[in-house]
């Protein structure tokens, strides 16, 4: 076990967590420590337990047994959670729904507003701040999710397959904007895919779990560059990363 | 205008079926009036008519707005722990299964002849579709929107009005639009008990076998109902316009 370390992100440390449903146990001993700033991706077969295990690096689930130890407490974490659908009320605008976070967080409006028109800049929204969600494309829809999770400087972004729903083109476009959010910002991402490809784009480090009980099946670094573009996308380096995810997942299916 | 023509072509169909089953003799007169008849009968009991509707439109708008209010407040009570539900919820539905009717005169007794009886009567039959509707709103928010706001430590409070309340606004106004028909027609029962507006006008024109009068009262009964169910429609388009499927087309 290797010990977490703390820089910009939060780091996390998951030592034997537990969490059943009813009598349907989701998440079995699991141990895995996350560096602070770490880009981490997570794999599995369906069912094995990593929206569960997402929910409970946000804080949103408690597990049964085990300790999750987590750098910095609470109070300066900063915890930012982009979801499979973007999840924005229909009823606010662009703007309003990037502002919401700080909202609830009790920061006056002038403040939220600026903030939340960086953020959109950030994602290249700025032009759609007074539409409303339901009169944008379902790209659009992910980058004001995105924003919203941005505005709060988090130290820690967890993602929820988010990219799952979308076309290619734009899913290859929102993975190189991550990734630069990520480099220029220096948080801990933690982002949960189906997609092979995306996670050895995106990611520093993959874990695949097991098929039952969130055991970990493979825990890899990855040796690609540090920025990444499109061209990496063809390139033999990543192919042979992804065939070691693809390994691991056929075993787990 | 345009909207409104393919309702009004069936009623103008079944109006003229009407005028000519019964100058045929296929509908006796007495049973059911021509259309002219009660045309003729609104025009020259209009006076009696007009001031009827507007006390029973008095009475069914201000029961309606207890119930819109009140309802709404329920609801949002009822939402706060599934214990309150539990032990509350059960009241709320009587007011669903009360024949009202058979509760009427009870009304008279406790709010003597008169406006009270008529809008307590019209609060009661419509109350119910804005609890239940309102009720169900706001616990069916998306879980997910509700982790979301837990996520950046919202208040209960905030929860409830900036999400909760919101998101069950079409289902509140379903609920306001079922409840404004039913207040006109807790009205118009409050009325043959409380002895006034249209109710009262029906009930008299009953005994005096003028069909044809109390054909042109219920016409205005219906009237005041499309009316409410109107201006809830209005409300609607204006709240929900820009992000409902609903009122979006």
């Amino acid at each position: 076990m290797t010990e977490a370390k703390t820089a910009g992100g939060v780091a996390l440390r998951l030592h034997r967590i537990r969490r059943a449903f009813d009598d349907l146990v989701v998440i079995r001993d699991l141990t895995l420590n996350i560096d602070a700033g770490e880009f981490l991706a997570i794999l599995g077969p369906s069912g094995c337990g990593k929206s569960t295990l997402l929910r409970i690096l946000a804080g949103l689930l408690v597990p049964d047994g085990g300790t999750l130890d987590v750098t910095p407490t609470d109070a300066e974490r900063r915890t930012a959670f982009v979801f499979q659908d973007a999840q924005l009320l229909p009823w606010r605008t662009v703007l309003e729904n990037a502002a919401l976070p700080l909202e609830l967080m009790g920061v006056g409006r002038a403040e939220r507003m600026a903030r939340a028109r960086a953020s959109l800049a950030e994602v290249g929204l700025a032009e759609a701040e007074s539409r409303y969600p339901a009169q944008l494309s379902g790209g659009m829809r992910m980058r004001v999710s995105l924003a919203r999770a941005l505005v709060v400087q988090p130290r820690l972004l967890l993602l929820d397959e988010p990219f799952a729903a979308l076309d290619e083109i734009t899913r290859f476009r929102l993975d190189v904007r991550l990734r630069d959010l990520w480099i220029e910002r220096g948080m801990t991402v933690v982002f949960v895919t189906h997609s092979i490809t995306e996670a050895a784009f995106l990611a520093d480090r993959a874990v695949v779990l097991t098929r039952k009980g969130g055991g970990i099946k493979l825990d890899r670094r990855f040796a690609l560059p540090r920025v990444r573009n499109n061209e990496l996308r063809l390139s033999p380096q990543l192919a042979k990363e992804m065939q070691n995810l693809l390994d691991a997942m056929e075993e787990e299916a | 205008m345009r909207k409104a023509l393919p309702a009004a072509i069936p009623f103008l169909i079944v109006t003229l079926a009407m005028e000519w089953l019964v100058r045929e003799g296929w509908i006796k007169a007495f049973l059911v009036p021509p259309p002219s008849a009660v045309f003729r009968t609104m025009i020259g009991d209009a006076p009696e008519l007009f001031a009827a509707l507007a006390k029973t439109s008095i009475g069914a708008l201000t029961g309606f707005a207890l119930s819109a209010f009140g309802g709404i407040a329920i609801a949002v009570f009822l939402s706060s722990s599934r214990a309150i539900q539990r032990a509350f919820y059960p009241y709320a539905v009587f007011f669903q299964t009360v024949p009202i009717i058979a509760i009427a005169p009870l009304l008279v007794i406790w709010f003597g002849y008169g406006m009270r009886t008529v809008v307590a009567s019209a609060f009661i039959v419509s109350i119910f579709p804005v609890i239940a509707n309102t009720l169900d709103g706001i616990l069916s928010t998306d879980p997910a929107l509700r982790d979301l706001f837990r996520l950046y430590g919202a208040s209960p409070s905030a929860t409830l009005w900036k999400l909760r309340f919101p998101a069950a606004l079409p289902q509140i106004l379903t609920g306001l639009r079922i409840a404004g028909g039913l207040a006109v027609i807790g009205a118009i029962v409050g009325e043959f008990i409380g002895g006034q507006g249209l109710g009262s006008v029906v009930d008299v024109a009953r005994t005096q076998q003028r069909t044809d009068k109390v054909f042109a009262a219920v016409l205005l009964a219906s009237l005041l109902g499309l009316a409410l169910f109107g201006f809830i429609n209005i409300l609607s388009r204006i709240a929900l316009r820009r992000w409902h499927a609903s009122e979006q087309n």
